[in-house]
C-alpha cells in the first residue's frame, strides 16, 4: 500500500536522504573529540531514526510505525540523554578530550571500510525484498553499517560515556534496519526494546558514576588489573 | 497457570525485599519465593512430561520439554544460591548496612526473574529483551563489592554483552523478515520451525551468524569470552553460581532453539558451525585453565569449556547428539553451581582468591575442602559424577555419527582441562597448610552448609541414578531440538 498523496519517488528520495543523514551522524559519533559532541551526534542520529520511522509509517500507511516513531522520539533523543547526564553528572559529560586508541582520521577511514563491508553483507539479502526493495535496499545496509560503526566506536574509545553511546548507537542501527525489514513486529516488542534502551542508559550511567567515585576517572580503557598473566 | 506464577513470584519477592523490616526479612522472603518457584517448576516439569506442552497464554507464555528443563535448573540454582546468599552476603556486608543487603536481594530476585522469563516466553522478540535484561539486571550484582576490580569486571561485562545483544537483535529482525517472506505467522519458536523450510537460506544464514556472534558473546564462546572470567570471578560467589551455572545456560538455550530452524535448510552446514565454534572454545579454555592463578577464574574458564562441549554436542546432530547436549546442560548447571558455592566458602574462610595462597584446605576446614574437592572432581568430569556420564554420552554419540576428528580433538581437550583443573584443586586441598592459615578459622554459617549439601545431592545422585521423570524430560528436550 503506497500512500496516494505523495509520489513514491519523492518518498523514496526522502527516505534516501534520511538514510544518508543517519549514516552521517553515525560517522559523527566516531569523529567527535568531546564527550558532549558525541552525545549530540547520538541525539541527531536518534532524531533521524524517528523521522525514518515516520516516513515508513506514511509509506506503509501504518499506525503501528507511527507509534514507533513517537516512542523513539520520546525515549532516544530526550529521555536517554537526560538520564545519562542525570546519573553520570556534568563533571564527566563535559570532559573535553577523549583519548582514543587510533586517531580520528584513521578511524574515519576504517569506518568507511566498515560501511562498504555492511553493503557487502546486505547485498545478497536485498534480493529477497520484493516490492519493498527500494526502501530496504537503502535502510538495511545503512542499519548494518551503523551497527558495525557503533561496535568500532566502542572498541577504540577509552572513555566510559562514549562507549555507552557506542552501544546505544548500535541499537539505533539495528532498529533503523529493523523498521524497514520487520515493519509489523508486535508492538509490545518495540515498546519493551525502547524500555530496554532506557535501562541500558540507567544502569551504565550508575556504573559510570560508581567508577568515577571509586577510581577517580572514567577512562575505562585504562582499567587493566584483570587479565591473564 | 504455574508459568505465570513462576514469573510473578520473583517480582513480588523483589518488591518485598526492599521493605525495611529487620535483617532476616529480605533473605527470608527471597528464600521463600525461591522455594515456591522451585515447587512450581517441578510441577511444570511433571506436567510437561505427562502431556506434551504447557501453555498459559497461547503463543506468548508456554513451556515444552526443553523450556521446562531450563526452568527447573534456573529455579533449583536460584534456590540454592538464595540460601547460600543468606550466610554469605551477611558476612560480606556486615550487619551495619541493611540498605545494601536489601538492594542485593531485590536485584537478586529481579535477576532470577529475567532468567526464568527466557524459557517461558515464546515470542522470539521478547526473548531477546529478556536476554538483554539478564545482563542489565545482573551488572550491579557483579559490581556489588564496589572495588575497582569488581567495577572493571562489571563494565567489561555490560559493554561486551550489550554489544553482542545489538548484533543478536539485527539477527532476530532478519529472522522475522525471513518469516514474513515465507508466509508469516506469529513470531514464536513453534511457528518459526514450521515455516523454516520456506525462509530463503541466505537470510537464515545471515540471521544465524549475527545471533551466534551476539549471543555467543554472552555464553563466552572464544574469542568473545574475555569478559567472562572477570565477571564470573569478581561477582559475589552466589551470583557467580547463577551467572556460570544458569545464566549462560539460558542464553545457550536460545542458540539451541535455532537448531531445528536451521536444519530445515539443506544449504547451511549447521552442524559444522556449531562444532567448530564449540571446539575452539573447548580448546582455548583447556589451555587457559593451565595458567590460572585465581580459583574462581578456574571455574569461570571451566564454564567456557563446558559451553563449548555443549555446542559441539548440539552440532553432532541426530537424537543422540541432542540428548548429549541437554544432558550436559543439566549436569553442568548443577555441578558448576556447587563448584562456585565451594569456592565461595573457601574465599570466606581464607580471604584470598589466589590459588598459591591456599594449601592444605582439608585440614583447615574439612567441610570447605571436601566440597571443593568434590566440586572440582565433578566439574572436571571424573567418574562416577554426572558430568562424566554426560560427556561420555556425547563422545559416544559423536563416534556413532562418524565425527572422528571432532571427537578426537574434544577428548584431548577434555583430558587437558581435567588435568589442569585437578592440578590446581589438588594443590589447594592437600599438602601442609600455610602457617598463617593455621589459626582458628571461623565456622561456615549454617545457611551456607545447607546450600552446599543441597547442591551436592543431585551432583552425586545423578552419577548413579536417573529418575524416570527427569529422563523423560531430557528425552523430550532432545526431541524438541530436532526437526
Amino acid at each position: 500500500m503506497i500512500a496516494q498523496s505523495m509520489t513514491p519517488t519523492l518518498l523514496t528520495q526522502l527516505n534516501a536522504l534520511t538514510g544518508g543523514l543517519f549514516l552521517l551522524s553515525t560517522f559523527g559519533v566516531i569523529a567527535m573529540r568531546q564527550v558532549l559532541g558525541c552525545l549530540k551526534m547520538f541525539i541527531l542520529q536518534s532524531l533521524f531514526l524517528a523521522s525514518s520511522a515516520l516516513l515508513l509509517s506514511y509509506y506503509h500507511s501504518s499506525l503501528h510505525l507511527l507509534a514507533v516513531a513517537a516512542i523513539t522520539l520520546v525515549v532516544k533523543p530526550l529521555l536517554i540523554p537526560y538520564l545519562l547526564r542525570r546519573t553520570v553528572g556534568d563533571k564527566v559529560t563535559s570532559r573535553r578530550e577523549i583519548s582514543q586508541v587510533l586517531n580520528i582520521p584513521t578511524s574515519l577511514l576504517i569506518a568507511a571500510g566498515l560501511t562498504i563491508f555492511a553493503y557487502f553483507i546486505a547485498k545478497p539479502l536485498i534480493a529477497y525484498s520484493g516490492a519493498g526493495g527500494i526502501i530496504i535496499g537503502v535502510n538495511l545496509p545503512i542499519g548494518i553499517s551503523a551497527l558495525l560503526l557503533g561496535a568500532y566506536a566502542l572498541t577504540v574509545r577509552r572513555e566510559a560515556v562514549p562507549q555507552t553511546i557506542g552501544i546505544l548507537s548500535m541499537e539505533n542501527g539495528a532498529f533503523f534496519a529493523g523498521i524497514s525489514i520487520a515493519s509489523n513486529l508486535p508492538f509490545i516488542a518495540e515498546l519493551s526494546a525502547a524500555f530496554d534502551a532506557l535501562i541500558i542508559a540507567l544502569v551504565m550511567g550508575i556504573l559510570i558514576r560508581k567508577i568515577h567515585e571509586r577510581v577517580g576517572s572514567t577512562s575505562v580503557g585504562e582499567m587493566k588489573t584483570l587479565r591473564e598473566v | 497457570m504455574e508459568l505465570i506464577f513462576i514469573l510473578i513470584i520473583p517480582i513480588i519477592a523483589a518488591a518485598l525485599s526492599l521493605v525495611p523490616a529487620g535483617k532476616k526479612f529480605a533473605p527470608g522472603i527471597t528464600v521463600a519465593g525461591a522455594v515456591a518457584v522451585f515447587i512450581l517448576a517441578l510441577r511444570t516439569a511433571f506436567r510437561v512430561v505427562a502431556g506434551t506442552e504447557l501453555t498459559a497464554v497461547k503463543d506468548w507464555i508456554s513451556a515444552d520439554g526443553l523450556g521446562a528443563l531450563i526452568i527447573l535448573l534456573v529455579s533449583f540454582v536460584g534456590l540454592t544460591a538464595a540460601i547460600f546468599s543468606w550466610g554469605y552476603i551477611e558476612k560480606m556486608v556486615g550487619t551495619g548496612s541493611l540498605g545494601r543487603l536489601r538492594r542485593y536481594y531485590c536485584r537478586y530476585n529481579l535477576f532470577v526473574f529475567s532468567m526464568l522469563s527466557i524459557p517461558i516466553l515464546s515470542q522470539v522478540s521478547l526473548v531477546w529483551v529478556a536476554v538483554e535484561l539478564t545482563t542489565l539486571l545482573s551488572v550491579l550484582l557483579v559490581s556489588f563489592k564496589n572495588t575497582a576490580e569488581a567495577l572493571e569486571a562489571a563494565w567489561k561485562y555490560v559493554i561486551l554483552t550489550c554489544m553482542g545483544a545489538a548484533f543478536a537483535l539485527i539477527g532476530i529482525l532478519i529472522l522475522y523478515w525471513g518469516m514474513h517472506i515465507a508466509g508469516g505467522g506469529l513470531f514464536t519458536w513453534k511457528d518459526l520451525v514450521k515455516v523454516a523450510p520456506a525462509i530463503p537460506p541466505s537470510l537464515l544464514k545471515t540471521a544465524f551468524i549475527f545471533i551466534l556472534i551476539g549471543f555467543g558473546t554472552k555464553i563466552g564462546l572464544v574469542p568473545l569470552h574475555t569478559w567472562l572470567p572477570d565477571a564470573h570471578s569478581q561477582a559475589p560467589s552466589p551470583i557467580c553460581a547463577l551467572l556460570s551455572g544458569v545464566e549462560t545456560t539460558t542464553v545457550l538455550y536460545v542458540i539451541l532453539r535455532l537448531l531445528p530452524i536451521l536444519e530445515a535448510s539443506t544449504t547451511i552446514n549447521t552442524g559444522n558451525w556449531f562444532i567448530v565454534s564449540g571446539l575452539v572454545s573447548v580448546g582455548a579454555a583447556a589451555f587457559l585453565l593451565i595458567q590460572v592463578k585465581d580459583y574462581k577464574r578456574l571455574f569461570a574458564f571451566s564454564t567456557v569449556e563446558h559451553m563449548g562441549i555443549i555446542m559441539v554436542a548440539a552440532g553432532l546432530g541426530g537424537f543422540a547428539g541432542h540428548l548429549g547436549a541437554v544432558y550436559q546442560i543439566l549436569t553442568h548447571s548443577l555441578t558448576k553451581s556447587l563448584a562456585f558455592f565451594a569456592a565461595g566458602s573457601v574465599l570466606l574462610l581464607v580471604g584470598s582468591r589466589n590459588i598459591a595462597k591456599v594449601r592444605g584446605l582439608i585440614r583447615i576446614s574439612p567441610l570447605a575442602g571436601g566440597a571443593l574437592l568434590l566440586g572440582g572432581l565433578a566439574i572436571a568430569g571424573a567418574p562416577p559424577f554426572a558430568v562424566f556420564l554426560s560427556e561420555f554420552s556425547i563422545l559416544k554419540a559423536g563416534i556413532a555419527g562418524g565425527h572422528y576428528l571432532a571427537i578426537t580433538l574434544l577428548t584431548i581437550f577434555i583430558v587437558i582441562a581435567f588435568c589442569a583443573l585437578m592440578f590446581h584443586i589438588n594443590r589447594m586441598v592437600f599438602g601442609n597448610p600455610a602457617p598463617e592459615l593455621v589459626k582458628p578459622t571461623p565456622a561456615l554459617p549454617l545457611p551456607m552448609i545447607i546450600s552446599l549439601v543441597l547442591a551436592v545431592i543431585p551432583v552425586v545422585l545423578l552419577g548413579f541414578y536417573m529418575p524416570t521423570t527427569l529422563n523423560k524430560l531430557l528425552l523430550q528436550a532432545a526431541a524438541s531440538l530436532g526437526r
